[in-house]
């Protein structure tokens, strides 16, 4: 928010159900060198360190006059600085310095195109308490969101956040998604996260390839200028009727689109229909979309369930996606992962018979045979590809029989 | 009397002093080392022909009744928590004092809440002398900033049964808040407006205090059974309009804790006690009342239905999980220390296999022996753990005192102690170079299950040989340490000046630490 004259700028979160955060008031002067006025409840164990850090930041943007105000609860280091930050650049918003704290050696690991996607996990992109112990419900991927779930007064403030969460909040493997806000303003999310290793960008209400290929081009040019040799996936999120009727373009939009969502949201709106435990009224936009994803050889993904308190029917739900030929589901929070990656993981029967009919294919081709069988039954070669997977799964989701 | 203080490094390497509020105490000498001699303590002798022969022993107001037992200048009073943060008798007995223009008494609570704010001012002008019980919330933050005329003394609720029957603290008047009385003076906590379940903590003043009132809100006409405490220890009884705000004194519902992290921990620790083993056919449990220990019931709850498993007795504080466990046969007994929940007060009414029970039965050190150490496996909560396993419950990092011991010192006797807790609360490390405040020996604290790793004590060999081969994610306390400050910063330690503010008493009455008055930051 800026204030009339732009010397003042508020960011940042205070208040009683506030944690981890802290709400920032910085008033940039002529003179009188930098006042920092600092509450906390953590203020005799972490004041100095806090000031210090408060110290740094301005004077790295050049601010050697100004007030600081910091109302904090628990805020760490890299909430701070993102605050700071945030701060000055609401007051020059042509500051193009950024204040990076490290990059820890274990955020560092790569991601597959083909790596699983049962359960990815929201994170709203200002609310620092939720990111800090996501990694311990080892969701798939965790999604630091800077669309819906940021208010619009606090866009910019949020982007700092998520910067620095991806640099040094460790999601312990997790696969590291930013859900950008769409375009244009898209385009300003990109340039801020894209060099702290993001593994893929999830596109809001997706209905337009264009689009789809200028953030890939946008991602490739901000990598490139930051000497980053990797590549940034994209999971476009349909959300529109207009998308619905498009999924196939958008699939193929451009190689790096690895998976594609439905947003039942929004796409219920979009219909003009009531939303369903039952999702009748989304069953065509729902198998369109796999149909399109699978024509494109990539992962379909469904909706997130929104009643966090019903784990019976995220199970069923999670059980018909699966059976509809999604490969996952988004979580809005932890307690779901568990329930999702169950659902989505092979049961002990398949697992059983994959094995089997592997084995015999094995036999085939070591005994140089063009046809593979299992018993009397004849198997084809789809039904090996399918095999095939289901003991990747297996493996990767630890449900092999003998592990645990 | 008050002879030159001097200190001494106790066995735990803390430093203490010779004497508390003017009378000696003895420097910690290590678990089971200190050997007590001598007598226990007893009351004066008293004789039925002192009291109405008709067995009626009512008097008009608790003001009379306080008057008649004689309160004066410098007495000890006792007081219960069974009421907890919904206590008004407290409040109404130190008002009477005030208004009498009674001086220096000894305040010997079993616990206090944040309800009891309402006695600064009297320990403010002196009405008050010192607390000696737990001080939670604003009468710790009170005590820590140095404003307490004398020092505070804590004890755990065997310490507090220890003190009493050895003598350590004679207690002049003890009140005693009863959900339902007869005129005698026989009383329990099962029936009536303020019910609480049981009276246990009121055991020892009933029979060691010099006089000893009975005040109830529901008075019944003899006999009032099962009488938890004996109207022949009791010498006056009352009745007054309420005992306390029945909303706070307990909850109509416990609840599991929602908090996805602290779920996690819960799970994880039963997992712990699932690959060890110490979820057995026959074994017992404790779990206390916080979020996270109720839900570790729960999946213990999962466990031994899948598992056919049944557990021979649990401790409670009981609540409506435990007292369902007890009805669907997977817990055979509760014997209960308090209860939290209307559930649990209903059940220790309807069912004999709901025992209640006292500090004397499960915690005291002057017992024959006590019920804590044959608990296979206790879940506790902690402010701080060190690196040597040493654990804190009564100071946060920042110095203050703000939790009373409870039964977590007692508890540490158990079979093995598993401690659930964050590596850190808003950037404020659990798992630290070395506790604040030493409340329990780390050689006591078996395993620590933080939501970033599992560590357990090097000396339980067997706990550790048994996870292995497991996917539990076991490290070492040193580890976890390390992982807290790496995410929070090494945090600057407590300030504080050299004044004592309140003595920690080890189970046996010898004291492991002390607290001292925080430093406040200029500015």
């Amino acid at each position: 928010m800026k204030d009339t004259d732009k010397l003042i700028s508020s960011v940042g979160n205070e208040g009683g159900k506030v944690r981890s955060d802290c709400r920032i008031t910085l008033e940039i002067k002529d003179s009188g060198g930098l006042v920092v006025d600092l509450t906390s409840k953590v203020k005799s164990m972490y004041g100095d360190r806090m000031e210090a850090l408060t110290r740094e930041v301005l004077s790295f943007f050049g601010i050697p006059h100004a007030h600081v105000r910091i109302v904090d609860s628990g805020s760490l280091d890299l909430v701070l600085a993102a605050r700071l930050e945030a701060a000055v650049k609401m007051i020059r918003p042509d500051e193009t310095r950024e204040y990076l704290p490290p990059l820890l050696q274990e955020n560092r690991y790569p991601s597959r195109r083909d790596a699983f996607r049962f359960s990815r996990l929201y994170l709203p992109g200002n609310t620092p308490a939720l990111m800090l112990n996501a990694g311990i419900h080892k969701p798939d991927g965790i999604i630091l969101d800077l669309e819906d779930s940021v208010a619009p007064d606090k866009k910019e403030e949020a982007r700092y956040l998520v910067r620095n969460a991806l640099r040094q909040v460790n999601f312990y493997g997790a696969e590291r998604m930013v859900r950008i806000n769409p375009l244009p303003a898209g385009l300003g999310d990109l340039a801020v996260v894209i060099p702290h290793n993001v593994h893929m960008i999830l596109v809001p209400k997706a209905e337009d390839p264009a689009d789809l290929r200028l953030i890939d081009e946008t991602n490739r040019k901000i990598l490139k200028e930051h000497d980053r040799e990797q590549e940034v996936f994209l999971m476009p999120i349909i959300e529109t009727a207009l998308g619905v009727e498009r999924a196939y373009d958008l699939a193929t939009a451009v190689p790096s689109v690895v998976a594609m969502a439905i947003g039942l949201e929004d796409l219920t709106a979009d219909l003009g229909v009531a939303r369903t435990a039952e999702g009748t009224e989304s069953f065509y936009a729902r198998t369109r979309l796999v149909n399109a994803c699978k024509a494109a050889g990539i992962q379909p993904i469904d909706s997130v369930f929104s009643d966090v308190s019903d784990m019976e029917g995220l199970e069923a739900n999670a059980l018909r996606s699966r059976a509809l030929g999604f490969e996952g589901m988004g979580c809005i929070h932890p307690r779901q992962i568990r329930v999702i990656r169950k659902a989505f993981s092979p049961t002990p029967e398949e697992i059983e018979k994959a094995s089997r009919i592997m084995e015999a294919f094995r036999e085939a081709r070591e005994k140089g045979l063009g046809v593979v069988a299992l018993g009397s039954k004849m198997i084809d070669p789809p039904v090996v590809k399918r095999a095939e997977r289901i003991m990747r799964l297996a493996e990767e989701t630890g449900s092999l029989p003998g592990k645990e | 009397m008050a002879k030159e203080i001097t200190w001494t490094r106790n066995a735990a390497g803390r430093m203490v002093p010779s004497a508390i509020n003017g009378k000696p105490v003895i420097p910690y000498q290590g678990v089971g080392k200190y050997a007590p001699t001598g007598h226990k303590h007893g009351p004066p002798i008293p004789s039925c022909r002192d009291y109405p022969p008709d067995g009626d022993k009512r008097v008009a107001s608790l003001k009379e009744a306080l008057v008649k037992a004689g309160l004066r200048d410098g007495m000890t009073l006792s007081t219960h928590h069974h009421f907890r943060n919904g206590d008004y008798l407290a409040n109404m007995i130190f008002d009477i004092a005030h208004e009498l223009g009674v001086k220096d008494l000894r305040w010997f609570p079993s616990a206090s809440f944040p309800c009891h704010e309402h006695l600064i001012p009297y320990l403010e002008d002196g009405t008050i002398h010192h607390i000696e019980g737990s001080m939670n919330g604003p009468l710790g933050r009170f005590a820590s900033e140095g404003k307490m005329k004398g020092t505070g003394v804590l004890r755990s609720h065997g310490g507090r049964y220890q003190a009493v029957q050895d003598g350590e603290v004679h207690i002049d008047i003890a009140v005693i808040g009863a959900a339902c009385a007869d005129p005698f003076g026989n009383a329990n906590g099962l029936y009536g407006p303020s019910a609480t379940g049981l009276l246990g903590f009121a055991l020892a003043d009933s029979q060691y205090a010099d006089k000893v009132i009975v005040v109830t809100d529901n008075m019944v006409p003899f006999p009032c059974v099962p009488w938890q405490i004996q109207g022949n220890y009791v010498d006056y009884t009352v009745e007054v309009d309420k005992l306390g705000d029945p909303e706070k004194i307990i909850s109509g519902t416990t609840r599991i804790t929602r908090s996805p992290d602290r779920l996690y921990l819960a799970e994880l620790t039963a997992r712990f006690c699932e690959v060890t083993g110490i979820i057995h056919e026959g074994f017992s449990f404790q779990t206390g009342a916080g979020g996270t220990s109720l839900a570790v019931g729960e999946y213990f709850r999962e466990i031994m239905k899948e598992k056919g498993i049944k557990a021979r007795f649990a401790r409670g504080g009981s609540n409506k999980y435990l007292v369902s466990m007890l009805e669907e046969g997977l817990v055979e007994y509760i014997l209960d220390g308090q209860t939290f929940d209307l559930e649990g007060v209903r059940s220790m009414a309807e069912n004999p296999n709901h025992v209640w029970t006292s500090p004397f039965t499960s915690y005291n050190y002057h017992g024959k022996g006590n019920f804590a150490g044959m608990v296979d496996v206790v879940i506790l909560g902690a402010t701080e753990v060190d690196v040597q396993f040493n654990a804190n419950v009564v100071t946060h990092s920042d110095g203050y005192l703000l939790h009373g011991i409870g039964g977590w010192q007692n508890c540490l006797f158990s079979k093995t102690v598993i401690l659930p807790i964050p590596l850190f609360r808003d950037r404020i490390p659990v798992v630290v170079d070395e506790v604040t405040t030493l409340c329990g020996p780390g050689e006591l604290i078996d395993v620590i299950v933080t939501e970033r790793g599992i560590a357990i004590n090097p000396r339980r060999k067997d706990l550790i040989e048994k996870v292995k081969g497991s996917d539990l994610p076991v490290k070492s306390i040193e580890q976890l340490k390390e992982e807290a400050e790496k995410i929070c910063g090494k945090p600057r330690k407590a300030a504080f000046t050299d004044k004592v503010i309140a003595a920690i008493k080890w189970v046996d009455g010898t004291v492991i630490d002390v607290v001292r008055q925080v430093r406040k930051d200029e500015g």
